[in-house]
């Protein structure tokens, strides 16, 4: 047993949002009501799918070109990058980091998208790429635009780029979203303000990064992902009997 | 005063899937065509060893209606009981070159059902101390309105005395609880098929693990 593949800590649930959060109505009738059932880890919690380099295309993180067809996406040309890594401060490496998101006016390529923006003929709007040796990922797009959605009357969603994100241990599995410094959307949303943890939310607002932005071509964004650690102790915790 | 702890990093808070998930996991739902390689429901090759078996549900929410934009995933040990993962050192149990063990998909938006079709995986060795787990899936639930992946397992009904021996069931008071976990077997023209519905809320609320 290493380090790498010991039991996982507890979860910290006061840094994300709960299942039921009623102004974000559709959880209301979606968020279960009992008690979820505490395991100590086992193997089937610590082992987790892995993902070769083989399995993505050379475009699949460059979502200006991987739908480009008669010409480049229409917005903001921007770059976002960050570490994934784990509670105990490791990158980690070799995981699968997956994003999506609308185009510039707000439009999702999705059937179920009946918003009156357009769809951006030259826009897919999803792609994925996997962390360095050290836990780095980036990839390049269009910034998203904000959308209306059928909450209150009123319902704005601040521009966002969603996050799937792998780790080593089934247990770590995350779906998240990113959003934009200075974005006056982002504290008036039931999402956002789900989480009941201030300082866990601002977690999710990537900085501009002026630093990585690329002179005459686009901005950058930073996006930094923490995944649940696992236990450290000198005397070791054998999940398994030899 | 007292000494600080260490610091550690806190995780990342988790946000729904939303609405339009499908987008970012499995485009071809959402009406697109963009990577060359999908990842998909199929997770057993022409090659895999073990029993082929499909294993499909619906999910409902509390007022009993479809959820019809789940997005779920499945991380299952091969037909030897061995997870394809360098942290699974058991002994005796080969690995299987053709099996990840993971698959994805999403509900039907019209009829709501979901499926996989997989192998079915071997008893998994437990905590140090403790009983073999039975055959069993893992399943991780997301979707619109879900604020953080739900985690459950799927075991079958048809491994009573594996079952009735495992460590994780028998957390679950017996009855209406722990028969949640268990997918019922069917078979249909000769295919093996387990039915697991899952229920995000109301009274057959499903059994969810914080893990
Ligand atoms: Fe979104």
């Amino acid at each position: 047993m290493t380090q790498a593949d010991s039991e996982f800590l507890q979860r910290d649930r006061s840094i994300h949002p709960p299942a039921f959060t009623p102004d974000y109505k559709t959880s209301v009738l979606r968020s279960p009501r009992r008690a979820m059932l505490s395991l100590q880890s086992s193997l089937s919690e610590v082992t987790g799918p892995t993902f070769g380099h083989s399995e993505l295309g050379p475009l699949d993180n460059d979502l200006i070109l991987n739908y480009a067809r008669e010409g480049e996406p229409i917005g903001e040309r921007i770059f976002v990058h960050g570490h994934v890594r784990d509670e105990n401060g490791r990158g980690i490496p070799h995981t699968l980091v997956e994003f999506w998101q609308a185009n510039a006016g707000g439009r999702y390529r999705h059937r179920n998208d009946r918003y009156l923006a357009p769809i951006d003929p030259n826009f897919g709007g999803c792609g994925r790429t996997i962390t360095d040796e050290n836990g780095f990922y980036y990839f390049r797009t269009i910034k998203p635009g904000p959308y209306p959605w059928r909450n209150f009357l009123n319902s704005w969603r601040p521009a966002h780029i969603h996050f799937s994100v792998f780790g080593t241990g089934f247990a770590q599995r995350l779906i998240t979203q990113m959003y934009f410094e200075g974005d006056p959307l982002i504290w008036r949303d039931p999402m956002v303000l789900g989480i009941p943890d201030r300082s866990a939310a601002e977690r999710l607002i990537a900085p501009l990064d002026l630093g990585a932005a690329v002179p005459l071509d686009m901005l950058a964004y930073k996006f930094d992902i923490v995944l649940r650690g696992r236990q450290q102790t000198l005397f070791e915790n054998k999940l398994q009997g030899n | 005063m007292v000494q600080p702890l260490p610091t550690r990093l806190q995780e990342t808070p988790s946000q729904t899937a939303g609405p339009y998930v499908h987008i970012g996991l499995i485009p071809h739902q959402a009406g697109f065509d963009i990577f060359e390689t999908n990842f998909t429901n199929v997770l057993a090759g022409p090659e895999t060893k073990g029993e082929r078996i499909r294993i499909e549900g619906r999910v409902f929410d509390g007022a009993g209606s479809l959820v019809r934009d789940a997005f779920i995933e499945i991380w299952q040990a091969n037909a030897a009981g061995r997870y394809n993962h360098p942290a699974d050192r058991q002994e005796g149990k080969p690995l299987d070159g053709t099996f990840r063990g993971w698959g994805r998909t999403g509900s039907d938006f019209d009829t709501g059902l979901w499926f996989f079709e997989t192998v079915k995986p071997g008893p998994v060795e437990g905590r140090k101390g403790h009983r073999p787990m039975a055959p069993h899936i893992n399943l991780w639930i997301a979707a619109r309105g879900i604020n953080i992946g739900l985690q459950t397992r799927l075991y079958f009904a048809d491994e009573a005395e594996a079952n009735a021996d495992d460590p994780v069931l028998n957390l679950v008071e017996r009855g209406p609880l722990r028969d949640s976990l268990l997918a019922r077997r069917e078979e249909r023209d000769g295919t093996v098929v387990y039915v697991f519905d899952i229920y995000l809320q109301g009274p057959n609320e499903t059994v969810f693990f914080d893990v």
